[in-house]
C-alpha cells in the first residue's frame, strides 16, 4: 500500500521536474511559414547557418500562408515567411504585421499527366484553366487558403469563372503542397504548384516524375516570398528585435547567395530578390 | 512496391545508425507521453476512485458522461487546447503553445476519461466488504483511498496502459498544439505525417515501425498484469 504512495509521488515529482525544463525559453525565434519553404528543405538548410552566425535558434511551424498570417495576428509567432502579397498587405494595414521585406521568388506552374488528356500544354494559364474546366479533367486544389490556393482562386476569377467547389472533377485536398501533388499523381489530375516544390517532387522521383510542367511562364504566375515581423505594439510577447535580425539576415548578400545555391537536381528552387 | 521494402531497410539504418532527427522525435514522444500519462494518473486515479466508491445522486449521469468522453476526438481536444493556449486565448500568458507541456495538457485530457472510467469500474468491482472492514478498523478516508487503489493496482496499471496506447498514437493534439517543430515538438506521429507529406514514404514507414515497437512493448509488458487483474 505504501507503494502506491511512492508511485504517485514519483510520478508527481517526475512531472514537476520534466515539465518546466522543457519550456525553458532560450534565444529562439518562432516562425510560421508556408509548406513550400519547409517541405523543400530550404529551412533545414538555412536555419543552422542562421544560428551559427547570430546565435538565434529558428523554430518554425509549416502551415498554409492563410493560417500563418492568422498565427501572426494571434501573437503565437514572432515572424512570418509567406507568399501572398495581397493578403500580407491586409494584415500590415490592420497593424498586426509590419516590416514586409521581399526576399525571394519563384513561379507557379500547372503540372499534369504527361499524356495531357485535356490538352493544355503551352496554353496561357487562364485558357488552360478554362479548358480543364470545360473538359472536366481532374484538377487538384489545395483548398486550404494557402498562398498557392489564394493564387489559384484569383486565377479562376481572372478567367471569368466561378471558383469550382462541389464539381466532381475538382478535388480539394486541404493538405500541404507535396501531399497534394501526390493526390494529383494518384488521380491523374492537374495541379498548380510553386516551382520549388515541383523540383523537390521531381527529385523525390529521381528526376522522372509522372506529372510534368505543362503551363508556365505567364507574368501572373510570379510567386513572391516575403518576411514579415509581428507588430510588437499589438503583441507584447513578440520578439521583434530577433525578427528584425532574421529579416536582415535573409536579405543579406551572403544569405541571398545561399538561397541561390540551394539546388535539387541542379535546379534553383528559389531565386533571391531582396532589395 | 519498392518503397515499402526500402522503408523497412531504412528503418534499420535510422535506428541503428543513430539518426539524430529520428531519435529527437522518439525522445520527444517519450517525454511528452510520460508527462501526459503522469498527469492523467495523478488526477484520474483519485477521481475514478471517488466515482466508483461513493454512491450519490447523479452518479449514473456522471458515469455516462465520463464514458462518452472516452470518444472525444483528438482533433477537437487539439482545437480547444490550441484556443486556450494561443496568446489570444485565456491561458495565452503562460506561453505554452508549441511546447511539450502544452501538448501534454491536451494528451492528459485525452487520457483522463480512460483512467477515470476504468478506475471507477475496478473500484466498483472490488469487494464491498473491504470498505466495511477498513471502516471497522477505524481507517481514515485517505487510508481507505490508498488501500483501495492498492487493491485495484492491476486495474490501475491496465488503465494506464490503455491510456498510454491512445496518447502515444494520437496526432491531432500534437500537430495542432505542438506545431511539429523540428528538434522540439516533432513527435513520431507528426513526423510520419510530415515525411509522407514530403513524399518520403520510407522515412514514414521507418518511424511507423518505431511507434509500433513502443506500443507493442507497452502492451506486452502489461500482458502479465492483465492476467492478474482478471483474477
Amino acid at each position: 500500500m505504501k507503494k502506491i504512495n511512492v508511485l504517485l509521488s514519483t510520478l508527481a515529482i517526475l512531472t514537476l521536474l520534466v515539465a518546466p525544463g522543457l519550456v525553458k525559453a532560450s534565444d529562439f525565434l518562432m516562425m510560421a511559414t508556408t509548406t513550400s519553404t519547409a517541405n523543400t528543405g530550404l529551412l533545414d538548410d538555412l536555419a543552422p547557418k542562421f544560428q551559427k552566425e547570430t546565435g538565434i535558434e529558428l523554430r518554425w511551424t509549416a502551415v498554409g500562408t492563410g493560417k500563418a498570417l492568422k498565427m501572426g495576428q494571434n501573437c503565437d509567432v514572432d515572424v512570418l515567411m509567406v507568399h501572398a502579397p495581397a493578403a500580407e498587405q491586409k494584415y500590415v494595414d490592420m497593424g498586426a504585421l509590419k516590416d514586409r521585406r521581399e526576399v525571394m521568388y519563384n513561379d507557379f506552374v500547372i503540372i499534369g499527366p504527361a499524356s495531357d488528356p485535356a490538352g493544355v500544354k503551352g496554353l496561357p494559364v487562364v485558357d488552360a484553366l478554362k479548358t480543364i474546366a470545360a473538359q472536366k479533367a481532374a484538377f487538384v486544389s489545395r483548398g486550404d487558403n494557402s498562398g498557392t490556393n489564394k493564387k489559384e482562386i484569383s486565377l479562376w476569377k481572372v478567367a471569368g469563372m466561378a471558383v469550382p467547389d462541389k464539381d466532381t472533377w475538382y478535388i480539394q485536398t486541404g493538405q500541404g503542397m507535396l501531399k497534394s501533388i501526390t493526390v494529383a499523381e494518384e488521380r491523374d489530375g492537374y495541379i498548380m504548384t510553386d516551382r520549388g516544390t515541383y523540383i523537390k517532387y521531381e527529385a523525390n522521383k529521381n528526376g522522372s516524375p509522372e506529372l510534368k510542367v505543362l503551363v508556365e511562364g505567364d507574368k501572373t504566375l510570379f510567386n513572391q516570398y516575403s518576411v514579415l515581423a509581428v507588430n510588437p505594439e499589438k503583441c507584447k510577447s513578440a520578439k521583434y528585435e530577433l525578427a528584425t535580425k532574421f529579416s536582415e539576415w535573409m536579405a543579406s548578400p551572403k544569405t541571398q547567395k545561399e538561397i541561390a545555391n540551394f539546388k535539387l537536381l541542379g535546379k534553383k528552387l528559389f531565386i533571391p530578390n531582396a532589395k | 512496391m519498392d518503397f515499402i521494402a526500402n522503408g523497412f531497410l531504412h528503418a534499420f539504418v535510422l535506428l541503428f545508425g543513430g539518426d539524430p532527427e529520428t531519435y529527437s522525435a522518439i525522445f520527444t514522444t517519450l517525454a511528452v507521453s510520460t508527462v501526459s500519462i503522469s498527469i492523467s494518473l495523478i488526477i484520474g486515479a483519485p477521481l475514478g476512485f471517488l466515482l466508483g466508491y461513493h454512491n450519490f445522486r447523479g452518479k449514473k449521469f456522471l458515469r455516462t458522461f465520463v464514458d462518452s468522453m472516452l470518444s472525444f476526438p483528438t482533433v477537437v481536444i487539439g482545437l480547444l487546447v490550441y484556443a486556450f493556449l494561443s496568446r489570444r486565448g485565456p491561458l495565452g500568458e503562460m506561453g505554452l503553445l508549441f511546447t511539450i507541456p502544452g501538448i501534454a495538457i491536451g494528451q492528459a485530457l485525452l487520457g483522463l476519461p480512460i483512467v477515470i472510467a476504468m478506475m471507477a469500474t475496478a473500484v466498483e468491482a472490488l469487494d464491498q466488504r473491504l470498505k466495511n472492514t477498513l471502516l471497522t478498523l477505524g481507517a481514515a478516508h485517505s487510508q481507505i483511498l490508498r488501500t483501495t487503489l492498492w487493491e485495484a493496482r492491476y486495474s490501475l496499471a491496465l488503465a494506464a496502459a490503455a491510456a498510454y496506447g491512445r496518447i502515444v498514437s494520437e496526432i491531432g493534439i500534437s500537430m495542432m498544439v505542438g506545431g511539429n517543430i523540428k528538434w522540439h515538438t516533432r513527435t513520431i506521429t507528426t513526423a510520419i505525417a510530415l515525411e509522407t507529406g514530403k513524399g518520403e514514404f520510407s522515412m514514414g514507414i521507418a518511424l511507423g515501425m518505431v511507434l509500433m515497437i513502443i506500443a507493442f512493448a507497452v502492451n506486452f509488458s502489461m500482458s502479465g498484469i492483465k492476467k492478474r487483474a482478471g483474477q
